[in-house]
């Protein structure tokens, strides 16, 4: 019951601002907004302690049928166990806090306020929605909810343009993704008889051996199904080929970035993985892919944070990277540590796009690092907290980044497989690189000398404490989060805690693994982590001009990476180019000249046949009669004719 | 003698000779007066249509069934909208005179018994009484040129087609001996049988009925006669004489030549494709109202026809029900046209209805509610006329006809809806002037029927099936 009241209270209060926003004014939409997050945020916690404690039951909570046709069967219901209900915590727990410091951020602009918090509402209730599915649908439901939630959000200031193409996307990348994912969806419907899990999860090991035969080759069921879910998975959590639409998602107000970034939207792809486990720990090839992909998105994506100027770009790119090695343990079969990390990025991620908004706020929408500088001193809170979110993301123990990162790095490294080693160095590599853009953007921001104009300067402040305060719950969370939720995630008792909502293979001893792993590729991360931070301290804070030497010397590297590795330019040759000028083949050939000038000519001829018809009519009686009489002629000749 | 079976039409005529004593003896103004008393003769009639039984009369010349008295209540409820709607308007243009309400139940009482004929002879007696009414009616208004030169133009050319019928009748009498409706019947059972002589006699006559409903190409007079006549009896023209002649076209093709369906449906076909053409061209390139009322008219008689021309019970129904929607549209949509006079001048010209959305709301509603159900949009009456008499033709195989009538009523909504546009996109011009209560009633009763007339349509649909029946025997 206090479950579905968690799910169900940012609906309520989505609905209350968005419809009534306009006649119960801004302060009143955004209170019910917030009073309903903030119960969702004591209750959605509430529900996983009690299940974790054993005072409840797992299950599930029936709302309602939704769809009987023949065989297709879909309810509306509430998943109740630890995977859905850990979900449910964080995803209430960050948005409430996001919530909190959107009434400080929001304060100034120039629209009306309850449109932004009406969004920000469904957008958790999106998410809430996908994480406590019981059958594939509802998942999509709340699926294609976060992807509308996120048009909207990121086109929030409707009269910038790039906002609009921004929005658009961030929602037609996130198609290409849901297309695979329908596609798969509608496969295990075909496989299974159902999309409900409660259905699918017990029948998998008897269509272990199926096949599917397309054009001549075979390829086994699960295979096809798990890489068409993780094509999904792709797009909406950004990993390379469907990233490009992650960076640019920060055209909408930075806790809406926070909000896409930490709780909700991007970990849906990882959630769906860890979801979709039984089924995975049967398709081998899939998950080796999972791996592939997510490591290469971990190092790329950091590549390209070292040369980013914007602040919030860098974070971005992080965040690219973060899921990629939330993907990387997924792939390795760590399911429960990927979940993990997913929890521990929320609180330091969002920790970090927030304070970014402080330092924004800050510097009058001054987002360029370049022009920063110096501002440590000058808003000290941010700073600090800033900090704190740049050791946990680093790994630096006893952040909760260490222990979530540390154990993906590890597992992968104890999976043993080629790919999995492929992980491995991937993963260390980011570490490095992650270590190293953290502390360039805390050096280029806070220390060094202040390179912004002094009119930017007079106005540097310290935001409110409506802002502050969140920030400070996140930063508690980044430290000590992974701390204390390592021993339930991944600890000795995990089975216990998971509680068979995520499914391990018999063959799978990966998280058992984790113990054995050679001390040197336990402290790998470590080193490498601190290693970046002193490369980033030398080149920026002790010889400020040797970025710059670098930059030039290596231009081709240096530009490659500033135009991030030119996947924007190659879409926009191999696809959107092509596209427009196939649409306006169709359009100019295919719209106006023949479908238009179908219905054109038509009417032209109706227009002479109306002007000859008109012209009969002449006035005359001698010529009315005389047509009266001809058509008596006529009409006796065909008589006698046709008899 | 079963002489109580025309009580009605006995009834009417005596009205009409009163009010005419009454009207002559009276020196002063007596207009409205004698309308009230031939209102009250049109609902005396009605009642009696109703409650006087079945069967025929007068040595088989005169015949009440189910159709002939649906028919009358509809021509009975045409002529009395029309009447209504002359109230004001005679007034106005200087023509309220005493002898309009006697010329209208005379023409009425012809039309009556059109719907009752089932001889040859009574069908000529009540199409002669209905003409000689309706030319006088055209020319009403004597000291206007366009007016007289209508009733003069609806005269000779109608003058025409009676010859043209009598001398079908005359065929038709003297190659099959009988002018008796069912006599014809029984003589015309083996198609082959029939003679040359009688079958040009039948397109005679079906020449004659034809030039009555203003079938193409025996339609000539009807735009003319729209635009020259005072608009109320514009209004009497498109609804009373209308149902009746159509009526009577119906009883003559269904019941003596029913068994010669297969020689006159292809004529009945190339007129009804040709009004259905002609009615949707010609109306675009008006712009006078009432003229684009005639030819829509063309058009919708065109429609009308297909039912006549599928030759079985479902297309007669359909034909029926177009019929009763028809006359309350038509009505409906003259009562809009009357409504349009600034400083006492009725205006015509569909321009004078710019932006008349803004100046008086409700009659624009009113007059785009008949517009897109003349254009056939469900859920208006509209569309259920030209929806039965479809379906009749897909039904009996006449798909080209049907799939004709669909896009010529394709063609034909885009000046309906012009209207429409015009009224509630375009600037708007000075008001028109404060409508009288009889035209707003008339307006609301017919249109509130066709706004809402896809609520009930079981008792219309029901009756008209009723009457189909009758003819098929």
């Amino acid at each position: 019951m206090i479950y579905a009241v968690a799910v169900f209270a940012p609906l309520f209060g989505s609905l209350v601002s968005g419809l009534l926003g306009r006649a119960i004014g801004d302060r009143a939409a955004e209170a019910v907004s917030i009073l309903c997050m903030l119960v969702a945020a004591v209750l959605g916690p509430l529900a996983c302690f009690q299940l974790v404690s054993g005072e409840a039951d797992a299950g599930s909570v029936y709302l309602a049928n939704w769809i009987e046709a023949g065989r297709f069967h879909v309810t509306w219901q509430l998943r109740y166990d630890t995977l859905s209900a850990a979900m449910v915590a964080m995803v209430t727990f960050v948005s409430m806090l996001i919530h909190v410091y959107s009434i400080g951020y929001m304060a100034h602009d120039a629209y009306p306020h309850y449109r932004f918090f009406s969004y920000l509402s469904l957008f958790t209730f999106s998410m809430l929605m996908l994480v406590t599915a019981d059958n594939l649908l509802q998942l999509f439901f709340g699926w294609e909810g976060v992807g509308l939630c996120s048009y909207l959000l990121i086109g929030y200031w409707y009269d910038r343009p790039s906002a609009n193409a921004a929005a658009i996307k961030a929602f037609i990348v996130n198609r290409i993704g849901d297309l695979a994912f329908a596609v798969g969806v509608a496969l295990v419907f075909f496989k299974f008889g159902s999309i409900e899990f409660s259905t699918i999860f017990p029948a998998i090991p008897q269509h272990q051996a199926d096949t599917y035969s397309v054009l001549g080759g075979t390829f086994p069921a699960f295979e096809v199904i798990g890489v068409l879910l993780f094509i999904g998975a792709m797009g909406k959590s950004a990993q390379i080929g469907l990233h490009v639409w992650l960076p640019d998602a920060m055209e909408g107000p930075t806790p809406v970035s926070a909000l896409i970034h930490a709780a909700t939207m991007v970990t849906a792809g990882v959630f769906l993985v860890a979801r979709m486990s039984p089924l995975y720990e049967f398709a081998p090839f899939a998950l080796g892919m999972v791996t592939f992909i997510g490591a290469t998105t971990a190092l790329f994506a950091a590549t390209i944070g070292c040369a980013q100027n914007d602040i919030k770009r860098v974070i971005a790119y992080s965040t690219c990277s973060q899921l990629g090695y939330m993907f990387t343990a997924a792939g390795v079969g760590a399911f429960q540590v990927s979940i993990f990390h997913l929890m521990t990025h929320a609180f330091f991620k969002a920790l970090l796009f927030l304070s970014a908004g402080s330092v924004i706020h800050a510097m009058s929408d001054e987002q360029d690092m370049r022009k920063m500088g110096g501002l440590g001193r000058m808003i000290p809170w941010t700073c600090t907290v800033m900090w704190i979110g740049s050791l946990a993301l680093s790994g630096i123990p006893p952040f909760a980044g260490y222990y979530s990162k540390d154990a993906i790095i590890a597992a992968s490294f104890a999976s043993g497989t080629g790919i999995g080693m492929y992980g491995f160095v991937c993963t260390v590599l980011a570490a490095f690189l992650t270590a190293f853009y953290s502390w360039r953007l805390l050096i280029m921001t806070f220390h060094g000398k202040p390179r912004a104009d002094h009119h930017v300067l007079e106005h540097v402040h310290e935001s409110p404490w409506v802002m502050i305060g969140p920030l400070l719950v996140l930063a508690l969370g980044a430290l000590i989060a992974g701390k204390l939720l390592d021993p339930w995630f991944i600890g000795e008792d995990w089975q216990a805690f998971w509680n068979g909502s995520i499914f391990n293979a018999p063959n799978n001893h990966v998280l058992a693994a984790l113990e054995s792993v050679p001390p040197w590729a336990e402290l790998a991360p470590l080193v490498m982590g601190l290693a970046g931070i002193a490369l980033a301290y030398l080149m920026y804070m002790v010889f400020p001009l040797l970025p710059m030497r670098l930059a030039t010397q290596f231009r081709g590297i240096y530009l490659f990476l500033l135009n991030k590795w030119y996947f924007d330019e190659l879409y926009d040759a191999i696809f959107v180019r092509p596209a427009i000028r196939l649409a306006r083949t169709l359009w100019q050939t295919g719209d106006a000249t023949l479908i238009d000038g179908v219905p054109n000519g038509l009417a032209e001829l109706t227009v002479d046949g109306s002007r000859q018809a008109v012209k009969i009519q002449t006035g005359s009686l001698a010529v009315y009669a005389f047509v009266m009489l001809i058509g008596v002629v006529l009409l006796v000749g065909i008589f006698l004719v046709s008899r | 003698m079963n002489w109580v079976l025309a009580l009605p039409e006995i009834v009417l005529s005596l009205v009409a000779m009163v009010i005419l004593i009454f009207g002559v003896l009276r020196q002063d103004d007596s207009f409205f007066l004698s309308s009230m008393f031939a209102l009250g003769g049109f609902l005396l009639a009605a009642l009696l249509v109703l409650t006087t039984g079945s069967g025929i009369g007068y040595h088989g010349q005169f015949v009440a069934d189910a159709f002939s008295s649906l028919v009358k209540i509809l021509i009975l409820a045409g002529a009395g909208l029309s009447l209504i709607l002359s109230l004001d308007y005679n007034r106005h243009n200087h023509i309220a005179r005493f002898e309009f309400p006697v010329l209208m139940l005379l023409s009425v009482t012809g039309m009556m018994v059109m719907a009752s004929a089932s001889n040859l002879m009574t069908l000529y007696l009540g199409l002669e009484l209905q003409s000689l009414g309706l030319y006088v009616l055209a020319a009403f208004a004597r000291d206007d040129l366009r007016s007289s030169e209508a009733g003069l133009k609806y005269f000779v050319l109608s003058a025409l087609a009676s010859g043209l019928l009598l001398y079908g009748v005359s065929l038709v009498y003297g190659f099959s001996g009988t002018m008796d409706f069912a006599a014809l019947a029984r003589t015309l059972t083996i198609p082959q049988s029939a003679s040359p002589g009688l079958i040009v006699g039948i397109v005679f006559v079906l020449v004659g009925l034809a030039f009555k409903i203003s079938a193409v190409p025996f339609h000539m007079w009807t735009p003319d006669v729209y635009e020259g006549a005072p608009t109320p009896v514009t209004a009497f023209f498109s609804t009373a004489p209308k149902v009746a002649a159509f009526a009577l076209l119906l009883r003559t093709m269904a019941t003596p030549f029913g068994h010669q369906l297969i020689a006159w449906q292809t004529l009945i076909i190339i007129v009804s494709v040709a009004s259905m053409i002609l009615g949707a061209l010609a109306a675009i390139g008006q712009s006078n109202i009432k003229r684009l009322m005639a030819y829509s008219s063309i058009g919708h008689m065109g429609y009308a026809l297909i039912g006549l021309a599928v030759g079985t019970p479902e297309g007669v129904r359909g034909v029926l029900i177009y019929l009763i929607v028809y006359v309350f549209m038509s009505a409906g949509t003259f009562a809009c046209i009357i409504a349009m006079q600034r400083r006492g001048r009725p205006l015509e010209l569909i321009t004078d209805l710019n932006g008349l959305s803004a100046t008086d709301p409700a009659l624009a509603l009113a007059m785009a509610i008949f517009m897109f159900s003349m254009a056939g949009v469900p859920p208006l009456a509209g569309f259920f006329g030209k929806l039965y008499v479809f379906l009749a033709a897909v039904q009996g195989g006449l798909w080209t006809l049907a799939v004709i009538g669909v896009l010529t009523s394709v063609v034909g909504s885009y000046y309906y809806l012009r209207i429409v546009k015009l009224m509630y996109f375009d600037a708007p011009e000075e008001p028109f002037d404060p409508r009288p209560t009889a035209l707003s009633f008339v307006a609301g009763a017919t249109g509130l029927f066709t706004a809402f007339f896809f609520v009930f349509p079981a008792p219309f649909v029901g009756a008209a099936q009723a009457a189909a029946k009758v003819l098929f025997g």
